[in-house]
């Protein structure tokens, strides 16, 4: 079978809408337009029917109750009304928040901010293998802190956290769990009372749903979670979210998560076995190459390798027939190596050499057989142009030569 | 990032990949950058002892496809300049030449220093004086 170019492997960053999920949304723009908040006639009941129906798929998957859904735009705005939320209802309660150093910006930005407002925020360092230690969580707790706030899986390196071990520490100090699972979402079983999660953010499009709607759950009882609501108007969802519902969005990621919900047993052994095809052809036909993050702890679909002696932006242009993304230095506008990969204790010389494979749905063996040609080939090419691989092949040890760095 | 076609062109052909015997007293060796900041440059030139035309020109770089492109371009400017010819050549001739944006800027500056430290290399090999200004600093120590 030809495959069509590019071929696509960033389904971290997002994935395309399932046709099934599309078929779902599809009535709630034209036939069952109703608002949801109308309690007046058909449509508004139609509409509130459908995103009811939702709220019971999504809770179904991390095995909520549906009264614990709150929706929002995106995981951006999840995360935002969850730590944002707490920490101005519970203010009184404390100042202290925990979080650790590879979340996403949502989450880090976030706290920055709330920081400048005064509060107190502990960036709880990663190990090696990208987890964080929980000596290191239960002795950053004090008595004024009110949040704990770390991801379920890395973006970047897929790295799966102890989510069990830290929901029941918070538990045991009485202080709210909050994770941002927006990429385990779907690829891993998730389950909020075995792990003992208060909230927990949800994005349809990184689950085959659209774009521009997310959720977000909030524990009803054991204990009860409060938020301060960030968008003041019609008191939608239970007061803690106003805005007219996205219905059509709504229906998209119920029907996302319903899917999920029936396949991914089966989708993430598939899956697997792409992602460790890629890895084992990578890694056998290639020297210094290196897997970033535990490989145990590790979501199914997904493997972020660096390639030393290679540049991560002439990689890239190198591969140009493949959508994946790099940790290098000159694909961001700021020209900073990765923060989760210098996190990790990767050098910068490797951090910008690494590519982030996210295999998806709809991904075939044979993309992934021409994904591995392409990257040995374009590896081995431009290994032939480094200096450095030269360099390391004579026996010079690179990183102890005098390099003059500018420090601009 | 969009790359000019003369920087495609070069990064997909790269001319005069490889490296010249570093031991030989006529070949000047130019190592620029650092793996930290994403550009290493190695420019190696032979020059001829009595004419002081550069008769050989080999580059391998480490960098994104700006930095590649330059190495490459300079390789083919110094080849059958004189040394004086080929210190003349100024950054700012890479830049038009590849049309690079200013964030690749660097990339030009590196090739322009790979030129200069190749040649002081030389110059060193050959007992001449080198002015201290012209003399970047070389990873080699």
């Amino acid at each position: 079978m030809a495959i069509q170019l590019p071929v696509y492997l960033d389904n971290h960053a997002t994935t395309p809408v399932d046709p099934r999920v599309l078929d779902a949304m599809l009535p709630y723009f034209r036939e069952v337009f109703g608002n949801s908040a109308s309690r007046n006639h058909e449509f508004g009941w139609k509409a509130e029917e459908a995103v009811e129906k939702s709220r019971a798929q999504i809770a179904k998957l991390i095995n909520a109750s549906p009264k614990e859904i709150i929706f929002t735009s995106g995981a951006t705005e999840s995360d935002g009304l969850a730590i944002r939320g707490i920490a101005e209802m519970y203010r009184e309660k404390g100042n202290h928040i925990i979080t650790q150093v590879t979340e996403h910006k949502a989450v880090l930005d976030t706290c920055k901010r709330l920081e400048k407002e005064g509060y107190e925020v502990t960036y709880l360092p990663v190990q090696k293998d990208g987890r964080i230690n929980l000596d290191d969580l239960r002795r950053a707790i004090t008595p004024k802190t009110i949040l704990i706030t770390i991801m379920y899986a890395n973006n970047e390196i897929a790295v799966v956290q102890p989510i069990n071990e830290i929901g029941k520490i918070a538990k045991e100090k009485g202080i709210f769990f909050h994770t941002d699972a927006v990429q385990a979402i779907g690829k891993i079983p998730v389950d909020v009372q075995k792990d003992g999660i208060d909230l927990l953010s949800i994005s349809a499009h990184k689950i085959y749903g659209p774009k521009g709607v997310g959720a977000l759950y909030v524990r009803r009882r054991n204990p009860r979670v409060q938020l301060v609501a960030q968008i003041d108007g019609g008191g939608h969802e239970r007061g803690m979210r106003s805005g007219t519902l996205n219905v059509p969005g709504i229906v998209g990621l119920g029907k996302a998560c319903e899917l999920c919900m029936n396949e991914m047993a089966e989708e993430s052994v598939r899956l697997k076995a792409l992602r460790d095809r890629l890895t084992k052809a990578i890694m056998s036909q290639l020297d210094e190459t290196f897997i970033n993050g535990s490989m145990e702890h590790r979501l199914p679909h997904s493997v972020n390798i660096s390639f030393a002696y290679v540049e991560g932006e002439s990689m890239l242009m190198g591969i140009n027939d493949i959508a994946v993304s790099s940790g290098s230095a000159c694909t961001s506008a700021t020209l900073e190596p990765s923060y989760v990969l210098k996190a990790l204790g990767v050098g910068e010389d490797l951090a910008h050499t690494s590519i982030r494979f996210g295999i998806g749905r709809f991904n075939t063996e044979e993309e992934v057989d021409y994904v591995v040609n392409r990257v040995v080939e374009t590896v081995a090419r431009l290994r032939e142009l480094s200096p450095l691989y030269e360099m390391a092949k004579e026996g010079v040890d690179v990183a102890k030569l005098n390099w003059k760095v500018e420090t601009a | 990032m969009a790359y000019s076609d003369k920087v495609i062109e070069h990064y997909n052909n790269p001319r005069n990949v490889g490296s010249l015997d570093k031991n030989d007293k006529n070949v000047g060796t130019g190592l620029v950058g650092a793996p930290e900041c994403g550009d290493v440059m190695k420019l190696q030139m032979k020059v001829n002892p009595s004419t002081h035309i550069i008769e050989e020109a080999k580059f391998k770089t480490f960098g994104c496809g700006s930095a590649i492109a330059s190495s490459s371009l300079a390789t083919e400017w110094v080849k059958g300049k004189t040394v004086e010819e080929a210190l003349s050549i100024k950054n700012t001739d890479i830049v038009r030449e590849l049309s690079l944006p200013p964030v690749k800027i660097h990339c030009s500056v590196l090739a322009e220093d790979a030129i200069k430290a190749a040649l002081t290399d030389w110059k060193k090999k050959q007992g001449i004086e080198v002015k201290p200004e012209a003399a970047p600093a070389s990873a080699h120590s």
